[in-house]
């Protein structure tokens, strides 16, 4: 398997001065390609961030991050932005951000409306769409740009169980079809569903990186182990 | 009658017979304001936006000299215009003082700080609720500052609404560079000043009644359009996402 990402020793920050945050302490990580990638932790333990990081919203503010720059990547947030504009039209702009012709872009944006079943409500203006299908459209314009790798931030928090259930549904797609994934999550049957691989942030540390089945089973550090009993419990 | 009453009377007349001398003076204002936010619009929507988004040194230095700006008295646009505009001024070869296009000019000044700090506020807000979801796709900056311009249209029309507003009713910088020459240069604002002066009240009243009227159409319009924005948004509901800004 060959490496998507390689991080040694990555530190990012926040600020700085004394309103300075650490955001992520000395992670060491290697992502390979096909993996199903899960982060968890609690609130503030640096998820996101990772997330940002390995999408290059965010420099590392010490260590070294190898991306592998021939790898199309694309990231999906918790809240979706929506143009005011057509879900056609914002499927098929995201597309055409990344270069491809308007009428090109337009065809494609079709065959992923189809993909993610939301073909019936492309002419309707996406920003009037449920918080459910907006995450769709937003699955369908990630997947549209064909990525290899996609992150996903929190992709179903808040959504109510059917459309948690979709989503679900499409990232298990996705990775059948052979695609990266790396989410975080606070679901912890999700993250038994979907991924093949957990890691466990606390702090801005990398506290465990595990096989699923390791990490729900296994023996973990006393971080690891007491934050999954809160959450189980 | 009493004075004051009798001019009323005059005003309305004034009005209700369609004026020459008034109908001109208030088209004349009209295209003035109405070019100066041309103007200021063109510039101020590209320069709010790309403000909104950028970083760069001494960004706040520049938010503080804007924000100053739209304290800016229209008397000191105006003196400043004159100075750039007059026989010695480095814009004096143009022959423009005491002209229509001085007045463009003036309010243009006038205006295009109000549209810049109300431009960069709305968009700097959206790219900071959207922007990284926008450079995820690929945008970088200056398109990033371009996409949240059209998709904030409806925010930015209240701007221009209210610059135009701003334009309209300012009277120091038209009267200094205009120098309020009949039939030339004489807008609403500059005639009522005179008009009161003179004594001549019912003329001032009825250009002071279509100024009110102006601004008073501006409102009207900067409410539908809020009201019209209400609409937009309550056909967008989200059910499925608790909490999550509309």
């Amino acid at each position: 398997m060959s490496s998507l990402f390689n991080l040694r020793a990555v530190s990012v920050q926040y600020g700085s001065g004394k309103s300075r945050v650490q955001a992520l302490v000395n992670c060491n990580l290697q992502i390979n390609a096909g993996e199903n990638l899960a982060l968890i932790g609690s609130n503030g333990s640096g998820k996101s961030t990772l997330l940002r990081t390995l999408h290059g919203l965010l420099a590392p503010s010490s260590g070294q991050l190898e991306i592998d720059a021939k790898a199309r990547q694309a990231m999906l947030f918790q809240r979706p932005y929506m143009l005011r504009a057509s879900v056609l039209h914002n499927v098929a702009f995201g597309l055409w951000l990344r270069g491809t012709p308007w009428s090109q872009a337009k065809v494609d944006a079709m065959n992923a409306l189809a993909r993610v079943g939301l073909l019936d409500v492309a002419a309707r203006n996406a920003k009037a769409l449920s918080g459910g299908q907006q995450q769709r459209v937003a699955l369908a314009r990630a997947w549209a740009c064909k990525p290899q790798v996609l992150l996903l931030d929190e992709p179903t928090a808040s959504l109510d169980p059917s459309a948690k259930r979709e989503v679900e549904r499409l990232m298990a797609e996705f990775a059948g079809a052979g695609m990266t994934l790396i989410f975080s999550s606070h679901n912890l049957g999700q993250v038994k569903r979907l991924a093949s691989r957990v890691v466990y942030l606390e702090h801005g540390v990398l506290v465990a990186d595990l096989p699923t089945h390791d990490f729900f089973n296994g023996p973990l550090p006393a971080a690891a182990e007491h934050f999954l009993k809160g959450e189980l419990g | 009658m009493n004075t004051f009453s009798s001019s009323v009377a005059t005003a309305f007349s004034l009005i209700t017979s369609f004026d020459p001398l008034l109908g001109s003076i208030v088209l004349r204002s009209l295209a003035v304001s109405a070019l100066a936010c041309l103007l200021a619009c063109s510039a101020g929507l590209v320069l709010g936006a790309w403000l909104g988004v950028s970083r760069f040194r001494g960004r706040g230095v520049v938010l503080a000299l804007l924000n100053t700006a739209l304290a800016l008295p229209s008397v000191v646009v105006g003196l400043m215009v004159y100075l750039l505009l007059s026989r010695s001024g480095p814009l004096g070869f143009l022959g423009w003082l005491f002209s229509f296009k001085a007045m463009v000019l003036a309010q243009a000044v006038l205006v295009l700080p109000v549209v810049m700090a109300l431009v960069r506020q709305t968009i700097e807000d959206a790219d900071r609720s959207h922007g990284e979801q926008l450079q995820s796709m690929g945008a970088g900056r200056f398109l990033r500052s371009l996409i949240l311009l059209w998709d904030e249209r409806y925010s930015l029309l209240t701007v221009l609404i209210a610059a135009f507003g701003r334009a309209i009713s300012e009277v120091g910088a038209v009267m200094i560079v205009g120098g309020n020459i009949e039939g030339f240069t004489r807008v609403m604002t500059t005639s009522i000043a005179l008009e009161t002066s003179k004594g001549d009240l019912p003329l001032a009243l009825a250009l002071g009644m279509v100024l009110l009227g102006v601004v008073l159409l501006l409102n009207v319009l900067m409410a539908l359009v809020k009201r019209w924005r209400e609409m937009l948004d309550d056909a967008a509901p989200t059910p499925a996402i608790q909490g999550a800004p509309l």
